[in-house]
């Protein structure tokens, strides 16, 4: 039987420049001593000292391992192919220690370790991962589910607050069983049921100045499910300073965005917003409104862009802002560049420390709308007693006047009042009433710079009125 | 012997490097011998068979073999192999030098955190002692 033997081009030094070489034998064996006894030099490449063949050497018939057939001793036919084909591997130094996954792990995440781009080994990194989230709210709460789901190892929650009942509309980690308890406790034991491998480390305060180093410096990655101002510059500075990638994401009413602040390849929050809105400008989703299903679309992103920066795959949203449109179910993207003049991750940075946020963005310095006020007791009395001669103003929206409204008042929202003074008596006695009591001094300010001059607010508002005057009235 | 590749293709290592972080990408060199220099003409991306460590890459021979044949079919042979170092040097590791073969070339390119740093080229002594590094050029685009 003649067979040909391809020989790989680093061995061809040993085989006087020839590609192949035709040799005679009835099995593999036969064939490969042929070849070792003609050609001398090739024995220290292809055979261990035993005289076996080495590791890193495979032999091939036709399209086959010998090792898949009857290894040395497969009988072989003229014609036949014998192809040495080196095993190419290597490798860096230092191999860092991941923690290992047991037998229950790897059925949890084997959805997960069908994806290439996750593996054994993203899983590894998921599991030795240490991600700070803030806030254990809209954002929070579909975020901390699905890293929970997902095996990060170790998932932070800074939180102070409690769950309430307006809450659970979109707080999807929360639930009806633990309303009055503190959301830190609510999502640990909905987040330990959902995956008891992830371990939860509650941190039971606000984040300020004076704690956000030194929270943020024990994790990897940030996640910003924050709703308000001084802390998303806090925490901004706070992950620039440190060096920590931010994952950003915002809601309002039914628009949202996401991002990735990382200073050390990109743009910060700073540097696309340099400076706060003006204090009351945007209204929180308290005052504003969210549809529930918002926060779980941008909560998810966040989630995602974090599981995506800790496998390394895919293209992150570093120097990228997407923006969605619940609405019109659309989402848009906008380049960010860094901004050189940035004062905390510029060229020349003026902030080299975490300052006092709250002065930062205004709060405590807003435009005090102090005003005369009336109970909601009083409030009752006197419609009683006056009638018609009070006339109350309801400065709500209409939305909000469907929900509960104070019988005998009248609708203006706030925003049409300047323009609808006409409908109004000079001389009348006048109650400003909103939900909580802040609209209805804005109203009580424009009414009193109209020249009119008996007015007063209802103080708490409509809520005052539902918690003590009329019992049974449905708040919100 | 010098090895000899265009911009493009040390690009393409670059960039393949970068997308594989943190765990290392490897593939083949094609291309053909003209005189004293290894000219590659083509790269060709390999699967690395080593998902349980991200820093070990391993190159299946039945996937070796078939591109073996697939580059002969345009008259290139294998000259060598690439692959990535994530967050370490671009020299050949004490694992690379014990499974390196003689006469390939092993280009290695550093990714530091994500990003494609030096990119270096090495071939086994003589005497399997160790690498040494071998002279690159890289040609500029026609």
């Amino acid at each position: 039987m003649t067979v040909t033997v391809s020989i790989p081009t680093p061995l061809r030094s040993f085989t006087a420049g020839q590609d192949s070489v035709q040799l005679a034998g009835d099995t593999v064996g036969q064939v490969l001593d042929g070849l070792l006894a003609t050609h001398n030099g090739l024995k220290r490449h292809l055979l261990q000292e035993d005289g076996r063949l080495r590791n890193f050497v495979s032999l091939y018939l036709n399209e086959t391992d010998i090792r898949h057939l009857a290894s040395t001793s497969t009988p072989v036919r003229s014609g036949d192919v014998l192809t040495i084909v080196p095993s190419i591997a290597g490798g860096s130094p230092a191999v860092e220690a991941q923690p290992t996954l047991s037998h229950a792990e790897v059925l949890r995440y084997s959805r997960h370790l069908l994806l290439p781009e996750v593996g054994v080994n993203g899983q590894r990194k998921l599991k030795a991962a240490r991600v700070l989230t803030i806030g254990a709210g809209g954002l929070g709460s579909p975020l901390t589910l699905y890293l929970a789901a997902a095996g990060v190892g170790t998932i932070g929650i800074v939180d102070f607050d409690v769950v309430d009942l307006t809450n659970l509309q979109r707080q999807i980690v929360h639930g009806t069983s633990t309303l009055g308890r503190p959301k830190l406790e609510s999502a640990e034991s909905r987040l330990t049921d959902v995956n008891p491998n992830v371990r939860i480390e509650k941190h039971a305060t606000r984040l300020t100045s004076e704690n956000a180093l030194e929270i943020i410096e024990a994790y990897d990655i940030v996640v910003d499910g924050t709703d308000n101002f001084p802390t998303r510059y806090l925490v901004n500075d706070a992950c620039v300073l440190l060096g920590k990638p931010n994952v950003y994401g915002s809601i309002f009413r039914f628009e949202g965005q996401a991002s990735v602040f990382y200073a050390k390849e990109g743009p910060c929050y700073r540097c696309i917003y340099s400076e706060p809105p003006p204090p009351g400008l945007v209204p929180s989703c308290a005052e504003g409104g969210v549809l529930g299903v918002l926060p779980g679309i941008i909560g998810s992103i966040q989630a995602l862009e974090t599981i995506k920066w800790i496998i390394g795959a895919g293209d992150s949203l570093v120097g990228r802002l997407v923006l969605f449109d619940a609405l019109k179910l659309r989402f848009r993207e906008l380049q960010l560049r860094k901004d050189p003049a940035c004062p905390i991750c510029g060229d020349n940075p003026t902030i080299h420390e975490l300052i006092d946020y709250e002065a930062f963005c205004g709060i405590g310095a807003e435009p005090s709308y102090a005003g005369p006020e009336i109970t909601a007791e009083e409030l009752r009395r006197e419609m009683d007693e006056k009638g018609s001669n009070l006339v109350l103003i309801d400065v709500r929206e209409p939305h909000e006047w469907d929900i509960a409204h104070i019988e005998g008042a009248r609708l203006i929202p706030l925003g049409q009042l300047p323009e609808r003074l006409g409908e109004l008596d000079g001389h009348a006695e006048i109650v400003t009433q909103c939900h909580h009591g802040a609209r209805s001094m804005k109203a009580l300010q424009v009414l009193k710079g109209a020249g009119f001059g008996r007015v007063r607010s209802l103080a708490g508002g409509i809520d005052a009125w539902a918690d003590r005057v009329e019992i049974g009235m449905p708040r919100y | 012997m010098t090895i000899r590749l265009s911009g493009v293709l040390v690009e393409e290592i670059r960039r393949e490097g970068e997308l594989a972080y943190p765990a290392e990408c490897c593939g083949v060199l094609g291309g053909r011998i003209a005189g004293e220099n290894k000219e590659v003409s083509r790269l060709v991306p390999m699967v690395n068979h080593r998902t349980d460590d991200p820093r070990r890459y391993l190159i299946s021979p039945e996937d070796l073999l078939r591109t073996t044949a697939d580059l002969r079919q345009s008259s290139l042979e294998v000259l060598g192999y690439y692959h990535s170092h994530p967050d370490h040097p671009a020299a050949p590791s004490e694992f690379d030098s014990a499974h390196a073969w003689p006469w390939y070339s092993y280009i290695i390119v550093r990714v530091d955190h994500g990003r494609a740093a030096e990119l270096t080229s090495w071939v086994l002594e003589e005497d399997c002692s160790a690498m040494r590094q071998e002279s690159l050029e890289v040609l500029s685009e026609v």
